[in-house]
């Protein structure tokens, strides 16, 4: 395995642009492309962001009078899809995985640099036909799950090109698994063993392997799926004797591990953080490995739980509700050990640990929720109701996001050189955390005492309590702006951040800030101990 | 270290205490107005405070540890180089487990009161045959029961409306008028696209699926007037999609009933 330490891509280096021009174009350069992953996501986000915020002014009345009912539905369809599709699962997978899987295993560039490349650039025209669809014939309307009949009988053209987008995004998802266990397994620095690899590395294992698992699951049904539109098979048509239960599998058979390609990686860049500016160990290295295999093998057995009230028999509601609530287990284990990590520890608090500490404390209560709706007879009542929205947000908002923002502020001293404001970091904490807790927590009693999901209009007892919630949401809306003027006024004339600013330990961290092209001006460092805080190794640092 | 213990216990006991008095007293849940409601809100109460306890004991963890670990102005260096303490990971690995196994039994016990481990066959001679197959739902109590109530309703679903056919009485209702205290059984299917049923004061619920009957058994136990919701996206009007279930003493049941029922016609 010697591979890894030769440069490799020298042949093409004159040809590829310099400074920001070289982020518009098919670089091969791992950081460029994660760069590239990641602000291609946040502009979906901001997107998506503006979907959300007409959601919640159509529900601040009862009435359905802010825009017309099949306009409300393909604007919640166009949410979820992009949420998903082009902002968490880019952002966490491909942007962070990108930049920072060579240098965790020691490598100059991923295993498979264009095919990393062709990955990326699949998103933005997938992504912009998408939002186009609206302009065509009107976007899908049938939510992100997209169940038939629905699908197959609202307007065609917007639920095809739907199809077509999502299975070019799954296509990009599936290149980018390929690369990264093909890195982290081939590429791994001489001398590296896996034991010694960063938490993140771990995790992105364990979540290309639910991607290149399950992804094609999903292109197979919307393919079959397709064919119904357009071709008039009865797959799923009921009309023709098709099985519109069957669908609801397979669907959930890809969409559940979703869950877990969306939350495993946050799991990995939390164990970053958190020993960084704890000055700690990642406590329990060992049992974080194990738990996360254990919830990539859980996760791919648990899926018909989204099915409880659907055409499913009582055994199977049974079995489904025991393998579902135990994921908590080896996801409880990781979040007493991060607690145990802050424990003991000097920390720091900046935006990136506030950050990370908002999460834990939201995905516990996403996380409480989620082993009471595993419960079939509590997910009778409240299933498809806003208690399952109020569910989910928690574990992708207020989970995911909420480390995406804390990587952010943890990672762009790495990429720019330049330190990023804290005073507006810290701001823009707080707004979020009490926006997002505003906007979501609400919802619960909501789904419980009758509003379902996915409506334009309700009851009139129910106006106070969404207005609440829409206070919430705008208050993460102004929640952004500090974030972004921070940003760009950070790039331009930020404080300079040196090397390392955190005296961090893990591997990015060895080189200049921002890298060069190869990585290291020498040969990859070995690093044993990523986390070795409070021995020796990081006082010489 | 005695000193530290007893903050500690004095701590735990008093998250307890805080999460047995909120379970206990703010009720976040609608009317309870069939036999599963109360069943159902047992369940809740008892989830209800074991994620307090563990919601309110991991944030008071995290935020404890923000203030008293943070680092001081004057402090360098690093935390102790702690990676690991088997004992305690094995603890937290296996009281989770504990608990998540008991909730799991619980559950399997609260479900089968609810009557969903009750055999899916189904006793609509009336408009189907024997064989067919039921392919999901909940289903209370006997079939002979229900046989001898004469309550035995079929629910067609289409895009927006609810129709409820009383196939013994030879009508469709666009209401659901049900006597109090008696179980009812309906045996649903769409004409179209797929549509839930919904009563929050009942906390039932069951998909109602083009192509594949389902069965729903409920006992209403309360008098009144509630709502019956779509929950799964329908289309446009999704949101409007809207019956009402009327609940009333058997007498002005049997009133109603008779008015609308229509003579057998004797071939």
């Amino acid at each position: 395995m010697t591979i890894s330490i030769d440069p490799q891509k020298t042949n093409n280096e004159s040809l590829q642009p310099k400074g920001w021009l070289r982020y518009f174009s098919f670089s091969l350069d791992h950081k460029v492309i994660g760069i590239q992953y990641l602000i291609c996501g946040f502009l979906f986000y901001l997107i998506g962001g503006t979907l959300a915020s007409a959601i919640r002014i159509e529900l601040a009345s009862p009435m359905s009078d802010f825009m017309p009912r099949d306009v409300y539905n393909q604007v919640l369809t166009l949410h979820g899809t992009i949420m998903i599709f082009l902002w968490i699962v880019p952002v966490v997978n491909g942007a962070f995985g990108n930049y920072l899987i060579p240098f965790y295993v020691g490598a100059r560039d991923m295993a498979f640099p264009r095919l990393n490349a062709v990955a990326f650039w699949l998103i933005p025209p997938s992504g912009l036909m998408l939002v186009t669809s609206y302009f065509v014939e009107g976007a899908a309307q049938a939510g992100w799950t997209a169940y038939p009949p629905l699908s197959i009988t609202t307007p065609q053209s917007g639920q095809i090109i739907w199809i077509l987008s999502v299975l070019l995004l799954g296509g990009s998802s599936i290149f980018g698994g390929i690369n990264f266990i093909a890195t982290i397994i081939k590429l791994r620095r001489p001398g590296l063993k896996l034991m010694q690899l960063p938490m993140y590395c771990w995790a992105m294992l364990g979540t290309s392997l639910l991607v290149v698992l399950s992804t094609p699951v999903l292109a197979g049904t919307l393919i079959l799926l397709s064919f119904d539109i357009i071709a008039n098979t009865g797959f799923f048509n009921p009309v023709l004797g098709g099985n519109v239960v069957v669908y609801q599998h397979l669907f959930w058979f890809y969409s559940h591990p979703a869950v877990y390609i969306m939350v495993l990686p946050a799991f990995g860049l939390v164990s970053e953080i958190l020993p960084v500016h704890a000055r700690k160990p990642l406590f329990g290295y060992t049992t974080m490995v194990f738990s996360i295999m254990g919830i990539v093998v859980l996760g791919l057995v648990v899926w018909a739980h989204h099915m409880f009230t659907s055409g499913t028999p009582p055994w199977m509601r049974l079995f489904f509700t025991i393998a579902t609530a135990f994921i908590a287990v080896p996801t409880g284990i990781k979040f007493f050990n991060w607690v145990a990590t802050l424990w003991g520890g000097k920390i720091s608090i900046n935006s990136a640990m506030l950050f990370s500490c908002g999460f834990i404390i939201n995905f516990v209560f996403g996380g409480i929720t989620g082993v009471a709706l595993a419960q079939v007879p509590f997910d009778i009542h409240v299933h498809d109701t806003y208690f399952v929205v109020a569910h989910f947000h928690y574990i992708v908002y207020g989970g995911t996001v909420f480390i995406i923002f804390s990587s952010i502020y943890h990672w762009f001293p790495k990429v720019t050189g330049k330190m990023l404001n804290e005073k507006l970091g810290i701001l823009h904490f707080i707004i979020t955390f009490i926006g997002f807790n505003l906007c979501f927590a609400p919802q619960h009693w909501l789904g419980l005492n009758g509003m379902p999901r996915r409506v334009a209009e309700y009851d009139p007892q129910f106006q106070f309590v969404n207005q609440i919630s829409s206070l919430g949401a705008l208050l993460m809306a102004i929640s952004t702006i500090p974030f972004l003027i921070n940003v760009f006024l950070s790039v331009r004339k930020g404080k300079n951040a040196g090397d390392n600013p955190w005296n961090a330990l893990t591997p990015e961290w060895l080189t200049s800030s921002p890298p060069p092209v190869e990585n290291w001006e020498g040969e990859a460092p070995l690093v044993e101990e990523p986390y070795g805080y409070g021995k020796e190794i990081s006082v010489q640092k | 270290m005695l000193n530290k213990n007893i903050y500690l216990i004095l701590i735990i006991s008093l998250v307890f205490a805080i999460s047995f008095w909120v379970g206990f007293n703010v009720n976040l849940l609608p009317a309870e107005a069939s036999i599963n409601a109360p069943i159902y809100d047992e369940l809740f109460k008892i989830l209800f405070i074991i994620g307090l306890i563990i919601f309110i004991g991991m944030t008071i963890a995290v935020i404890y540890s923000l203030f008293k670990f943070r680092k001081r102005n004057d402090q360098i260096g690093d935390g102790i180089a702690l990676e690991g303490n088997l004992s305690l990971e094995i603890v937290w690995t296996i009281i989770p487990s504990i608990i998540v196994l008991l909730i799991g039994l619980y559950s399997y016990n609260i479900y089968d009161r609810m009557g969903g481990m009750k055999e899916l066959n189904h006793n609509h001679e009336m408009m189907s045959s024997n064989t067919e197959k039921i392919w999901a739902g909940i289903s209370q109590t006997s079939d002979n029961e229900i046989a001898i109530n004469n309550l035995s309703i079929e629910v067609s679903a289409m895009q927006f409306a609810f129709l409820f056919n009383y196939p013994k009485g030879n009508f469709i209702s666009g209401e659901l008028h049900v006597p109090v205290d008696k179980t009812v059984s309906m045996k649903m299917e769409s004409k179209d696209v797929i549509h839930a049923f919904w009563v929050p004061e009942f906390r039932i619920k069951q998909d109602i699926i083009p192509g594949q009957p389902t069965i729903l058994n409920f006992t209403p136990t309360k008098v009144g007037k509630y709502p019956i919701i779509c929950a799964e996206l329908c289309g446009p009007y999704h949101g409007g999609m809207r019956a009402s279930i009327i609940v009333e003493e058997e007498s002005d049941y049997n009133e109603w009933y008779n008015k609308n029922k229509k003579p057998e016609v004797n071939l």
